[in-house]
């Protein structure tokens, strides 16, 4: 790969991308096998720096830098300096005194990884800042799509819940775009960024109207807290109105699939039935992240593509 | 100090008019055409051919930090970075620590400012007490302390109860105060974090609306009609809020408003590291950055293109009367982490000038600097009387500073007298450079250098 850091899906350019997904399929053929370990990154040190709880996303990374030999260090902000108020900066010189190859950083703050790339040496991967991006899940969920349907180019994925806050849905904007497929955002409108119209998408308030359409839906989480800011009305009226259940899930074309990068809220965004369908490819997309994230730190760290 | 016998300029440009020749003896513009030998006898003899004489620039909007926040800047440090900026008055903002928002504390500054020596420091008072928007601070005290208070403002902070405003513009009519206004509704920019629009959706950050600053102004020159009170209006940043300016203006409602010089130049794509620059005079020049750098974080937020365009004619037109700084310096540290984590506010003393010769050069002459600079903003605050804002004629006070118009020089954060490095400008190639500023007849500035 080009890229020295994934900090966003959008660095990502179209080789890059499907670099990854190949790679990544390399890596789960591998998991098959009896000795699921690589010696590729043998010697290196990569770094888990997170400063949200995110026991799902630290552990996929964790145990993709183990299958890949590499010495891990997970560094949570609870117990440690970091909840002393020590700064982003002097963690990072910390870190780079010891000598970490990659730093994966989880960060309530959007841009964490862009200012930390600026001080250490190794290689940064976002691993969710904020309301920004989610580069890996992003390309997990790409990796899921391919693995379900064959193929991105020409698909049509609709993007359903609260786009504005969500790090997962700027991710996949940027990254299906570059793969070629057609995203529809579908939303409550104070649940999109103003400027959205300058995304690569297009944009619905109105679930029924698209679900017919579609070949992939992806169900985004919404918090509970966002009905006390106003931005809907009642948790029963989204659910109404932007939640996918049976009836739904009847209207998707009988090949459509079902996504969701977790943690769910049942019977809100999506229903416990829908979840659990054969539709829903929610057990696989952690599956895969560990694959995708091997590739990941494979491409960025280990050897040539 | 031994008894100075007075400077003489020779050859300088006023308002960049023909050569000329300005002596100035005690603290006033002694005499002006081709002086002889004579008349300046003892003077010391500056060269100043080819250098503009502008009247002395006066900062309706600074942050000098002292009370409170030494380590980011001192009314001394402050000072000398106004002088170098050829300012001769700066108008220093109230959220300092503790608060100036009794005479105790703007005496406390306008003392540490005649001590400095540099500019005049006018105090700007609080509206309320410890900027907390609940009740009126005591203006009146503090119009008649030695500071001699006549702008008030709660800058950070948005005056945003509309009673409270009501009364506060009213109350200082007494004393034909002005009442600055931090124009920000505080519910529509909660946690915001950059302006909102295309860039803050891609960079995920909370957005700091247009509207927000809009309908405080629009609020705001109605109660001032209302009330048949002034009303200033800190930096303005929207295309939107000159509207409404200009609306104000031509219905007789006394409002004024300041732009600083980052929203005549910035925009909201210098926030992704993609800033480019839409000024002649600047052309082919680009700060490659990383995003989320915080030293383009700054409230009211960088703006758009377009904003930018509106701005400029509203300064061109006199929509907008002045150019103030909203000189915030920082500690690294604030600004040595994560966006959301990072103060907002930029330097701007020393390269405001530059700036604004640079980009509208062209557009408003240097009478029509000058006027922006100078004049308007010395009028805005009272500080006509006090001598500034006047031009380098026979007999004026001798506060002026001296331009070298074709000076190019590139902005290096490490070399500015200020005690923070938090400019945007790094690495920019500006033209114009101040060369030497007189305070009352005294040198500041010579040579670019400060004299202490």
């Amino acid at each position: 790969m080009k890229i020295k850091h994934l900090l966003s899906a959008a660095d990502l350019s179209r080789e890059d991308a499907l670099a990854v997904l190949d790679t990544a399929t390399e890596m789960a053929a591998m998991a098959g096998r009896e000795v699921k370990k690589l010696p590729t990154l043998r010697g290196r040190t990569v770094v888990n720096l997170f400063y949200e709880d995110s026991t799902r996303t630290r552990i996929s990374f964790e145990a993709a830098a183990k299958r890949l030999s590499a010495d891990v260090i997970n560094f949570s902000a609870k117990g440690s300096s970091v909840s002393k108020g020590e700064s982003l900066k002097d963690t990072a010189l910390t870190l780079q005194a010891m000598g970490a190859d990659a730093v994966v950083i989880r960060h309530p703050a959007a841009g964490a990884p862009h200012r930390l790339a600026g001080w250490v040496d190794g290689s940064v991967l976002n691993a969710g800042d904020g309301t920004h991006e989610h580069p890996t899940q992003a390309l997990l969920d790409a990796y899921t799509i391919r693995s379900r349907h064959g193929r991105i180019e020409g698909l049509k994925v609709a993007i359903v819940g609260d786009v504005l806050h969500s790090r997962v849905a700027r991710s996949n904007v940027h990254l299906l775009h570059t793969l070629g497929a057609h995203v529809t955002l579908v939303a409550p409108p104070t649940l999109l960024p103003v400027g959205v119209h300058a995304w690569p998408a297009d944009v619905s308030y109105d679930l029924d109207a698209v679900l017919p359409g579609v070949d992939v839906v992806m169900m985004l989480r919404v918090q509970r807290e966002r009905m006390t800011d106003s931005f809907f009305p009642s948790e029963r009226e989204y659910s109404r109105r932007y939640g996918l259940d049976l009836d739904r899930l009847r209207g998707l074309p009988s090949h459509a699939i079902v996504m969701h990068p977790g943690p769910m809220n049942r019977g809100v965004e999506i229903s416990a039935e829908v979840a659990d369908s054969t539709r829903s490819t929610i057990v696989e997309q952690v599956a895969n992240g560990v694959s995708v994230r091997m590739a990941v730190l494979y491409l960025l760290l280990g050897g040539a593509p | 100090m031994s008894v100075s016998k007075g400077y003489l300029l020779k050859g300088v440009r006023v308002l960049g008019g023909p050569a000329t020749d300005l002596l100035l003896r005690d603290g006033i513009i002694a005499a002006v055409g081709r002086i002889g030998g004579a008349t300046a006898k003892g003077a010391e003899v500056v060269d100043a051919d080819g250098l503009v004489a502008l009247p002395g620039l006066v900062d309706l909007h600074t942050h000098l930090r002292e009370p409170g926040r030494e380590d980011a800047e001192t009314v001394e440090s402050g000072s000398r970075a106004a002088a170098l900026g050829g300012y001769t008055a700066v108008c220093a903002m109230a959220n300092t620590s503790p608060v100036a928002d009794s005479a105790g504390v703007v005496e406390q500054v306008w003392r540490l400012g005649r001590e400095a020596g540099l500019v005049d420091v006018q105090p700007v008072g609080a509206v309320t007490v410890g900027l907390g928007g609940q009740r009126l601070a005591e203006l009146g005290a503090m119009a008649e302390s030695v500071a001699g208070v006549r702008m008030f403002s709660d800058d950070g902070n948005c005056v945003h109860d509309p009673r409270l405003m009501r009364r506060a513009l009213e109350y200082v009519k007494a004393f034909d105060g002005v009442i600055a206004q931090h124009a920000e509704e505080p519910r529509l920019t909660q946690d915001a974090q950059m302006h909102e629009g295309v860039v803050s959706a891609d960079l995920g950050l909370p957005g700091w609306p247009a509207v927000a600053e809009e309908a405080i102004i629009a609020r705001d020159v109605l109660l001032a009609e209302h009330v048949g009170a002034r009303l200033h209006v800190c930096h303005v940043s929207t295309a939107g809020s000159v509207e409404i300016l200009r609306w104000a203006k031509r219905r007789g409602i006394r409002v004024t408003a300041e732009v600083t010089p980052h929203h005549l130049l910035l925009t909201d794509e210098w926030v992704r590291g993609r800033g480019e620059l839409a000024s002649p005079g600047l052309a082919d020049q680009r700060i490659v950055g990383r995003a989320y750098d915080p030293v383009f974080k700054v409230n009211p937020p960088l703006r758009t293109q377009s904003d930018v365009d509106a701005l400029r004619e509203a300064l061109v037109d006199g929509t907008i009367d002045a150019v103030a700084t909203d000189h915030a310096p920082h500690a690294l540290q604030d600004k040595e982490c994560e966006w959301a984590y990072a103060k907002p506010g930029m330097l701007g003393l020393e390269t405001a000038l530059s700036i604004v010769v640079t980009t509208l050069l062209d557009a408003l002459g240097w009478d029509g600097i000058a006027e922006r600079m100078s004049r308007a903003p010395a009028r805005i605050a009272g500080l006509t009387a006090a001598g500034h804002g006047q031009d380098p004629v026979k007999g004026a006070p001798a506060n002026l500073t001296l331009v070298d118009p074709e000076a190019r020089w590139t902005v290096d954060p490490t070399r500015l007298a200020s005690r923070s490095r938090n400019t945007p400008y790094a690495g920019l190639e500006l033209t114009g450079r101040v060369v030497a500023t007189f305070l009352r007849g005294v040198p500041t500035v010579l040579d670019g250098k400060a004299t202490r």
